[in-house]
């Protein structure tokens, strides 16, 4: 006898008959008769007409029969909220009984009634559970308070829910200290600046008793709330290591890998010369390796993470390469990562072993891995030099199995061998130049055509292949037509007798029948070069190529930091940091890994976690290449390819929110602009300052653009003024702003409608939007922008007054200001000094307001007048200052309060700015 | 943490759901089938998917998809093993994890997930525990239970919820009291065609049946500690004893439960128990092509290969073929390309061979795949590794228990890499 009984459905309609059913008398008529509605509701059936009859059912002292109505009522009560106000008595009496489970189990399913009306009668119960004498029932109680939060995360401030849940973290039983780490870590992923879990050296050594006690399930909870923390110096980093390191052994992998991201970050503040850090690198590498025999779903999630650890440190792994070698029956998945691992791992010890696999990979039976392969070998090339020649003769290899495929992937590989290793393998064209009819792919197509141009001098029947590939001009894709004309220009002018006729041809294809403004306007350029000026021409076209190298498919060190110290998760997995996809994050924290210090200096700072990980000034790596670079690439590289990097982002939905873990200080270097002051601000409106010049002509071939921000009427502007100075018309202007500290960004496009001719000047205004990609950025209110017209794309950056960012509606209620500036620990505060400043406190207070900076109150105490003031910023940072006035002096003093101190010094300038206004 | 699962299976129907917050849509698994869609095989469906509001994290097994739907950031590491806890414990109570099973106790089935998991976050997933509170379905119970109205749902507070030793419960009594270990080892290697071996590696584990009286504590030794320097234990076992002695000390749970499992890796020299010759041509211009391929015993320490299977995938130009096998039965299934050969036992005097001819498909151009060469076999009362446990020990209980250890050696992953020969470019060198 089988469950599948209640499936059986009777000709009168089953809802009646279960109705029948369950208000029978006999208890265990009543019982198989919720066993059937919870099998129709297990399948997707709607059976919430039963709801009352169901209710009826709760009153019982079957323990099996009460769970049954209470998974119905979970999935149900939503849809009858006033029917599930009957159950609220069981529940609550529940609560109250001796036996625990009992106790446990009402107050798990109160949680999972997602009902407002049940939420207002389940805190005094849960109040009492989370004291319970039994942790099973405090264990289940801490749950049971994020549940409540994700229905109503006010309800749970106020009734001081989370307080009790942080004093759990001290709790005696391991069990309920993880689930309260879990309960708070969910609780602050929606909330973005509470100090929730606050971690100290005393709260960490809980954390690490309870990590040798509790569930893997816990462990896992408990590990990556350790992650989150930054320990004082190298000594406790290392005593927390030696702690963590025996969970690299656990039988579950997701504790293996939790484990793992704690390390790998801690590590980072061990100094390289320790012998513990040369044994922990030892330890690392095992666990890695153990994962990849577990079953190929967790083999794919951890080869994803692997990826992230070699490039961050090769050591570990570098002996290991056999392991990623591609079994036959692998999944695909697993293979393409592996691949990936592999290529990441070659080196000149290990090449020739790499390639043979990789020769045996190209002969597969998978299109996409088999293509991969292929590309694979070309990086090895590019990566090992040593091995450049045997890569290039295995290409040749594969391209003689004529395998259509196979050959379009090698000539694609071959193409980026020669930009790398510039007249080595040439001899190699005439075999290349034999597979010209059998390529149908654009990739492939254009990769030949540039090898064609490239080398023209060397290949007897240049033109005729070109010309060949002209014929069908109109059918090809824009990538191939494009390359197409370039090589026929290069053409032209190693060859210029034969070739006259061909060039015309293909400039009058392109600038003449083409609807591809791309592909015209390259067409003009090289039009025009060519007859006013062959010599430029020629600089320009066959100048020099910048080499390329491995690292471009490296992840850029930023990112690769961030995505170290989330290790394990979504983030990792998908190489995006998190801010970048996950929904329902509201604030994401923005994490970096520490830097190295020495046990000496880090006690020394009052704010040990911010001081020991902003101590070490950290390389920025630039994401704009340089001017320099771009210049030599110019024609032949799409312009979109260039900007790539800066766009890659896009322009998600990512959420505005200043990192709440910022660590680096905030440096000086606003002081310049406010320096060039002295232009006249509006007295009674927002504090503006004068236009200055961003991008001078001389860097931009002739753009100069000056500008300033705004704000009116709660829109951010950005107001330029572009002026032409060189001799041409400029036309298709674009902008696009690199991720910044606010998520700044265009909130549409740069309005430049007509052609801007030489010497003309246009003024634009520009709304911004605060929705952009955030990155932090040094200083604080740095803006990279990238303007792009019909000739280049130039890059400049400059520094924005923060008071733009300041919101409308930011003053505060006079309570709440209190009880804000009281909450904000005093080690936040930071005191600022405004000289020569000739304003009563009146007019002060005025001007600021102008700038959204409301005065909230005033109080004056023996003459000197004291303003306490409110700002919002656009992200939702509250920042809270206190104004001294003495009357006749004319030095000011400010202080500063805020959660997110690091704005303070921008905060401070503005006050600066627009009181000298 | 994880909001939904939805159990899908080959044919690509839901047909069991449950959530554990708010009820997410099954339109969500749209995704999920859009992925299955454009997979080639079943195997290959990418374990997450991310759709516009949520991930979906999937895993493949018993040729049912568990398909986990999340929406903020969870470790997926953590979500798939979870998942495979749900399917371990299915398999623990009902014998089998299929459709029909899960369907046929489908109520208990979600008994078990709402005790498993809270709010998302997981809450009793020891299947000691759980069988305390929900009771595995029996024949005899389910008739108890109708005649005389009880319940299968414990009504007490399992003891090791809490307990220090939440794997064990308390009040383990048996006559007979006995403690059996399996030393259960897979080689897992790649040969290539010359037969030098590129890579190969042991995963191995101890399994354990331990049913004894009391709360015994157990030691367990090596002679060759040495080799287990990449392990994975279960929670039960002291790692600090093992740091320092190389001893495992532990309360074991009751009945079958994995003790340890291990890792040897290609450096520690692994013996390759088994040799394939093999050789498969193709002359150009012709529609036939010659199959011969031997197979012999290498260093399997004096122990026989048993069960040795053989299969491999032929190129798609491959009709059909002609083999005669010195023994055993061989097939190939002309759909999918599958040559499968049953061996047996390989007897060191009489090497097996398999040889013949294939029929290629008329005017066709010669294959490009290589075929490769999977292996199968078993040696008994070995572990290849070479692992042989010293002596187990028991305390804290005064009985003297049965105690066993077996040894076994199987092929996981045994490729050899095939080579075709009279391609196109290999007759021009």
């Amino acid at each position: 006898m089988t469950d599948s009984k209640y499936f059986t459905t009777t000709k009168k309609g089953e809802i009646f008959e279960l109705k029948a059913e369950l208000n029978s008398d006999k208890k265990e008529k009543k019982k198989e008769a919720v066993k059937k509605v919870i099998a129709s509701m297990t399948v997707g059936k709607d059976v919430s007409a039963l709801f009352p009859d169901v209710v009826n059912c709760m009153q019982t002292d079957n323990l099996e029969l009460k769970k049954l109505v209470y998974l119905y009522l979970m999935n149900y009560a939503k849809s009858q909220p006033d029917m599930a106000i009957m159950a609220v008595n069981t529940f609550v009496k529940d609560c109250e009984d001796p036996n625990p489970l009992i106790r446990a189990l009402a107050v798990r399913t109160m949680g999972c009634i997602r009902v407002d009306k049940i939420t207002e009668y389940l805190c005094e119960p849960l109040r009492k559970c989370l004291k319970d004498e039994d942790p099973y029932v405090r264990k289940t109680a801490a749950v049971c308070v994020a549940k409540l939060h994700d229905i109503n995360a006010q309800l749970v401030e106020d009734q001081g829910f989370l307080d009790t849940l942080k004093d759990l973290i001290s709790d005696s039983n391991p069990m309920v200290v993880a689930n309260a780490v879990a309960a708070l870590s969910e609780i602050a992923e929606s909330h973005p600046n509470s100090n929730l879990l606050d971690l100290n050296p005393q709260s960490i050594n809980k954390l690490l008793t309870a990590l040798n006690e509790c569930t893997e399930w816990g462990q896992i909870f408990i590990l990556d709330c350790l992650a989150n923390y930054t320990p004082r110096d190298d000594r406790e980093s290392q005593s927390i290591c030696e702690r963590v390191t025996p969970r690299l052994s656990h039988a579950n992998s997701a504790v293996v890998l939790s484990a793992v991201k704690v390390l790998m970050k801690f590590m980072e503040m061990l100094p390289k010369d320790l012998d513990y850090y040369g044994t922990l690198l030892k330890k690392l590498a095992p666990p890695l390796v153990t994962l990849l025999s577990a079953e190929p779903e967790l083999q794919y999630v951890a080869l994803r993470n692997i990826n992230l650890i070699v490039q961050k440190r090769p050591e570990i792994l570098k002996h290991e390469m056999k392991v990623f070698f591609v079994k036959y029956n692998d999944p695909i998945y697993v293979k393409l990562e592996k691949l990936d691992i592999m290529i990441r791992l070659a080196s000149q010890a290990n090449i020739a072993q790499v390639l043979a696999e990789l020769k045996e990979y190209a002969t597969e039976v998978d299109v996409d891995f088999v293509r991969k392969a292929v590309r694979a070998i070309g990086r090895c090339a590019i990566k090992v030099e040593q091995s450049a020649e045997r890569c290039v003769s295995t290409l040749l290899d594969l391209i003689q199995t004529k395998v259509n495929y196979v050959v379009q992937e090698a000539i694609v590989v071959i193409k980026d061998i020669f930009r790398k290793y510039p007249n080595k393998y040439e001899s190699v064209i005439a075999t290349l130049c034999e597979n010209l009819d059998s390529l149908d792919e654009p990739e492939a197509r254009a990769a030949m055509i540039w090898i064609v141009g490239e080398y023209a001098e060397r290949i007897d029947n240049a033109d005729e292949l070109l010309e060949s590939f002209l014929e069908g001009f109109h059918d090809e894709s824009t990538q191939v037509q494009l390359q197409l004309l370039t090589a026929i220009v290069k053409l032209f002018l190693k060859k210029p007798t034969e070739t006259q006729e061909l060039v015309q041809q293909v400039l009058s294809l392109a600038t003449q029948d083409s609807d591809n403004p791309d592909l015209r306007d390259r067409g003009y350029i090289y039009w025009r070069l060519l007859s006013t000026d062959p010599v430029a021409a020629k600089e320009v076209v066959l100048a020099e190529k910048p080499l390329i190298s491995e690292e471009t498919d490296l992840i850029e060190p930023t990112l690769l930091e961030e995505l170290i110290c989330h290790i394990g998760t979504l983030a990792s997995v998908y190489h995006k940091p998190p801010s970048a996809f996950v929904e329902g994050s509201r604030g994401v924290m923005h994490k970096r890994l520490p830097a190295r210090t020495g046990s000496g200096e880090g006690t020394e700072c009052p704010d040990v976690g911010n001081a020991a990980g902003g101590s070490a000034p950290e390389a920025a790596p630039s994401i704009i290449p340089s001017q320099g670079d771009l210049l030599g690439d110019l024609l032949n590289l799409d312009l979109p390819a260039v900007l790539l990097p800066l766009m890659g982002a896009g322009f998600g939905a990512a959420p505005a929110v200043m990192p709440a873990s910022l660590n680096a200080p905030v440096g000086g270097g606003l002081g310049d602009l406010f320096d060039l002051g002295g232009g006249v601000g509006m007295p009674m409106g927002a504090y503006i300052p004068p236009k200055t010049v961003w991008l001078p002509a001389m860097k931009a071939k002739g753009l100069e653009i000056s500008g300033t921000f705004a704000r009116r009427a709660g829109v951010i502007q950005m107001e330029l003024v572009l002026t032409n100075k060189a001799m041409s018309v400029m036309t298709d202007f674009a902008i696009q702003f690199n991720r910044n500290s606010f998520g700044l960004a265009p909130a549409g496009p740069l309005q430049v409608l007509t052609p801007l001719g030489p010497n003309q000047t246009i003024e634009v205004s520009l709304p911004l939007s605060t929705v952009g990609p955030v990155m932090k950025m040094d200083p604080l209110n740095n803006l990279q922008v990238a303007v792009k017209n019909n000739i280049d794309v130039f890059y400049f950056s400059c520094q924005y007054p923060i008071s733009m960012l300041f919101v409308e509606d930011g003053k505060m209620e006079r309570q709440v200001f209190l009880a804000t500036w009281k909450d904000i620990p005093n080690d936040n505060e930071s005191q600022f000094q405004i000289q020569d400043c000739h304003l009563n406190s009146e007019a002060a207070s005025n001007k600021l307001q102008g700038s959204n900076i409301f005065t909230i109150a005033k109080r004056t105490v023996e003459g000197q007048d004291m303003l306490y003031m409110s700002i919002k910023l656009s992200n939702g940072i509250w920042v809270l200052a206190e104004l001294k006035v003495q009357a006749g002096n004319p030095n000011y003093t400010i202080s500063l309060k805020c959660r997110a101190p690091e704005v303070s010094q921008c905060v401070f300038q503005c006050y600066e700015a627009v009181l000298k206004n | 943490m994880i909001h939904s699962l939805f159990l899908v299976n080959s044919s690509g129907d839901i047909f069991l759901e449950k959530h554990w917050k708010s009820v997410v849509s099954r339109s969500v698994c749209d995704y999920f089938f859009e992925a299955q869609e454009r997979a080639s095989e079943p195997e290959n469906v990418p374990p997450v998917i991310p759709t516009p509001h949520h991930y979906l994290i999937s895993v493949l097994r018993h040729r049912i998809y568990f398909v986990a739907v999340i929406q903020s950031e969870v470790p997926p590491l953590f979500v798939i093993e979870f998942l495979h806890r749900v399917v371990d414990t299915f398999q623990d109570y009902f014998g089998v994890c299929t459709e029909a099973a899960i369907k046929d106790n489908v109520v208990v089935v979600y008994e078990l997930l709402e005790e498993m998991l809270d709010n998302g976050f997981p809450l009793a997933t020891e299947s000691n525990i759980l069988k305390e509170l929900i009771k595995p379905p029996t024949i005899l119970r389910t008739v108890v239970n109708t005649i005389t109205g009880s319940t299968n749902v414990g009504e007490q507070l399992p003891t090791g919820q809490l307990s220090v030793v939440p794997w064990r419960r308390t009040g383990v009594k048996y006559t007979n009291n006995e403690a059996y270990f399996d030393v259960v080892e897979e080689i897992d290697a790649i040969i290539d065609k010359s037969g030098s071996t590129i890579t190969a590696e042991i995963q191995g584990v101890i399994d354990a049946c331990v049913k004894l009286t009391g709360m015994p504590d157990l030691t367990l030794s090596f002679m060759n500690p040495r080799l287990l320097d990449d392990v994975s234990f279960h929670p039960c076992v002291r790692f600090k004893r093992w740091e320092a002695e190389r001893i495992l000390s532990f309360i074991p749970p009751d009945g079958n439960f994995r003790l340890l499992s291990y890792h040897v890796s290609c450096q520690n020299l692994v013996a390759i128990p088994v040799y394939v010759k093999h050789n498969i041509t193709f002359r150009e211009g012709s529609s036939q092509g010659r199959f011969e391929l031997t197979l012999g015993p290498k260093q399997t320490m004096g122990k026989g290969l048993e069960a040795v299977l053989i299969s491999s995938q032929l190129p798609r130009g491959v009709l059909n073929t002609n083999l005669n096998p010195s023994q055993g039965t061989y097939n190939f299934d002309p759909v999918t390309k599958l040559l499968s050969w049953d061996v047996g036992k390989i007897n060191p005097q009489k090497l097996p061979s398999l040889k013949g001819s294939m029929s290629l498909q008329a005017g066709a151009s010669k294959p490009d795949e290589n075929p490769t060469i999977n292996i199968q076999f078993k040696i008994q009362q070995s572990a290849l590794s070479g692992l042989k446990v010293n002596r187990l020990d028991m305390y804290g209980e005064k009985y003297k228990p049965f105690k066993g250890i077996k040894y076994m050696t199987k092929a996981g992953k045994f490729q050899t890499k095939g080579l075709l020969r009279g391609r196109a470019w290999d007759l021009k060198n």
